[in-house]
């Protein structure tokens, strides 16, 4: 597979372009999903772009990451193209995964992005086993493996810390805590904490403001030189926030889990805000244009005929049997 | 000319791809040791950094597996008892498999699952004797279930170098096997079934084990009917041309399969078979009950598996038996 570059996420003008691009494309499938042109809904990343940007302000062209049912924000700043993950999200030819993924499973191979995963946890194992396979092979790659709070509880998230630390793999778990399990506070569902997970393994762990792009940037770099280094796992909880509902969904059905006090006092955090860069307006509008032009790409792409709807199924070519109709 | 026993066909077809190919590499439980006997041997000759032993996190090693393959290795996984494949379902059946299509073919997970002894070993009860081969050929896993040594160094060399997950269930009751080989081992594709028996009267389709239970009958049945023994080899994807085939001389079908009766993969072939191909008879099955379980006490394990006097029965009612009845 060819190596496409990532981009580089160094200074506070580019992380913040970065962190903007994120929250544009978010807003922009929000409207596509009420337009009903996004079938299924999302789950907007919205409010946490500084844990993807400054964790993969860590990671260079030729690392990899795992990423969560809510990927947009890592596919992006690992540095897949927003016209082609937008068209993804259309479930268009032209898509990242010719739009047989969507949201959930965006992938980007060449990017060293393994894909957002439909099942909490999962992608833990898969970064475990994708380092492993690097080193075994002399590499320095280091995989930043992302998951949520409620990944904090599932069996498969605690074997993997396990595996990574006994046999020392370059992997960054990142624990994107945004305070909910779906709907589930992290308070009535974790008991001890997440780094303390992590240090029961005695791999290294330390909690970050998640809303800094900068504090997240220098810790990732802190695990990453670690990994790079051989000397195995580490483990960032991001304390963050989400901004919208579990999904988009959810905005239809007005629950009422979290208190609107609450939400408030995280938008207020909100990391764009946070420390912007004198050239702030001339990025967002450089953004605004690149995603015009990203949707434009998006709404063009071909519909897949329904022909295809198994191509693909076998890395060889081998054909299902028909089914429904045959 | 050798004698060749099934664990030790399984043993050359690893050590041949590891020696072959630098990306194989073997992830399981005591595989160093080789306590299940297919690795013996194999970490002297290759290290622990390719025949790795893992701790006892069958989710977190399966999927390992799926990274590692993602990564361009080809790792094989062994999974010492059937029902460990329950818990590593999800990896398998959710992520391995379904990473080809849902990433638009940018993926290709050459990942190989073998688990060494499915089914029934007599004593080991009801959580260590499941034969859940239908459940992965139902989800569209490659699913294999060689019956002899060669078949089994044959379809594991291929499982290796396949593109895509490959699940080879070794039965138990076909372990003792040995083959006096005297040709040389080759890979065999998967979805080729193989005549054991030629026959013209009744087509006796067994998987794994039974395929010398089948052979056995046939033998004994000789002087009353003419019976073809036709293996699969391979579950999915499977040869329905061959069984086609087999039914144009025959006509008439007997499926002996240690699964489980409903939703069983005997199920499957009865189903196919009776849609599309020449039958002059009912067709019939030979399985464990609905939703069994296997219990303790030897005489109740053997009493739940296809026994030879079952498979006489059937073959016999095919032959009496028309459609209209």
């Amino acid at each position: 597979m060819t190596q496409v570059s990532s981009p580089t996420l160094e200074t506070p003008a580019e992380r913040y372009r970065m962190m903007r691009l994120i929250r544009e494309f978010e807003t922009r499938a929000l409207a596509l999903v009420r337009e009903g042109l996004i079938v299924g809904g999302t789950h907007p990343y919205t409010g946490q772009e500084a844990v993807a940007v400054g964790v993969c302000a860590a990671l260079r062209t030729g690392d990899q990451l795992t990423s969560t049912h809510r990927g947009h924000g890592h596919v992006l700043a690992k540095g897949a193209d927003p016209g082609r993950l937008l068209a993804e999200l259309l479930g268009r030819e032209n898509g990242l995964n010719h739009g047989r993924g969507g949201s959930m499973h965006a992938a980007d191979l060449s990017l060293g992005i393994l894909g957002a995963n439909g099942m909490v946890g999962a992608g833990a194992p898969i970064a475990v086993g994708a380092a492993w396979a690097a080193g075994r092979r002399g590499r320095d790659t280091v995989v930043a493996a992302f998951f949520g709070d409620g990944a904090l509880n599932q069996g498969v998230l605690l074997e993997s810390l396990n595996l990574a630390a006994i046999w020392r793999v370059p992997v960054v778990f990142v624990c994107e805590n945004n305070g909910y399990a779906t709907t589930l506070p992290a308070s009535a569902g974790v008991a001890g904490s997440a780094v303390g997970r992590a240090a029961a393994f005695g791999i290294p762990a330390e909690t970050v403001d998640g809303m800094d792009v900068a504090a997240v940037a220098a810790a990732a770099g802190r695990a990453a030189a670690r990994a790079r280094a051989g000397q195995g796992p580490s483990f960032l909880e991001c304390r963050t926030y989400r901004f919208e509902g579990h999904h988009t969904v959810e905005r239809r059905m007005k629950l009422s889990y979290r208190d609107a006090a609450e939400v408030a006092a995280w938008r207020a955090r909100d990391p764009l805000l946070l420390d912007p860069p004198a050239e702030a307006a001339s990025i967002d509008a450089e953004v605004a244009e690149l995603l015009d032009r990203a949707e434009e790409f998006a709404r063009a792409g071909a519909v897949p005929a329904a022909t295809g709807a198994s191509r693909y199924l076998y890395a060889d070519g081998l054909r299902a049997r028909a089914g429904a109709g045959a | 000319m050798s004698w060749l026993s099934y664990p030790k066909a399984l043993n050359r077809a690893l050590a041949d791809a590891l020696a072959e190919d630098e990306t194989v590499c073997v992830l399981g439980e005591d595989v160093g040791a080789g306590m299940a006997g297919v690795t013996l041997g194999l970490r002297d000759r290759f290290g622990a950094g390719r025949i790795v032993d893992t701790p006892l996190s069958e989710q977190a090693f399966t999927s390992m597996g799926v990274g590692a393959a993602l990564a361009g290795m080809r790792p094989v996984i062994e999974l010492q008892i059937p029902s460990l494949l329950f818990l590593a379902f999800e990896q398998i059946a959710n992520q391995a498999h379904k990473f080809s299509l849902m990433t638009g073919g940018q993926a290709r997970v050459p990942l190989t699952v073998v688990v060494p002894g499915s089914g029934s070993r007599l004593g080991w009860a009801g959580q260590h004797s499941d034969q859940p081969y239908s459940l992965f050929a139902h989800v569209g896993v490659k699913t294999v279930v060689p019956a002899t040594p060669s078949d089994a160094y044959g379809l594991l060399a291929t499982a290796i170098r396949d593109d895509d997950p490959v699940l080879l269930f070794a039965p138990a009751g076909a372990l003792p096997v040995r083959e006096d080989v005297v040709a040389p081992l080759v890979p065999i594709p998967l979805g080729s079934a193989r005549i054991h028996r030629p026959g013209t009267e009744v087509t006796v389709l067994a998987i794994g084990h039974l395929v010398h239970e089948a052979l056995a009958v046939a033998e004994e049945l000789a002087g009353e009917v003419d019976i073809e023994v036709l293996d699969p080899r391979t579950l999915h994807p499977f040869d329905w041309e061959a069984l086609g085939d087999s039914l144009e001389r025959t006509g008439r079908l007997v499926v002996l399969d240690d699964a489980n009766r409903s939703c069983g993969f005997a199920a499957e072939v009865l189903a196919t078979a009776s849609e599309e191909f020449r039958l002059v008879a009912p067709p019939r099955r030979v399985t464990r009950p609905d939703g069994a379980v296997l219990p303790f006490a030897p005489e109740l394990d053997r009493a739940l598996q296809p026994s030879r006097e079952q498979l006489r029965t059937a073959v016999r009612g095919v032959l009496k038996g028309g459609w209209a009845w």
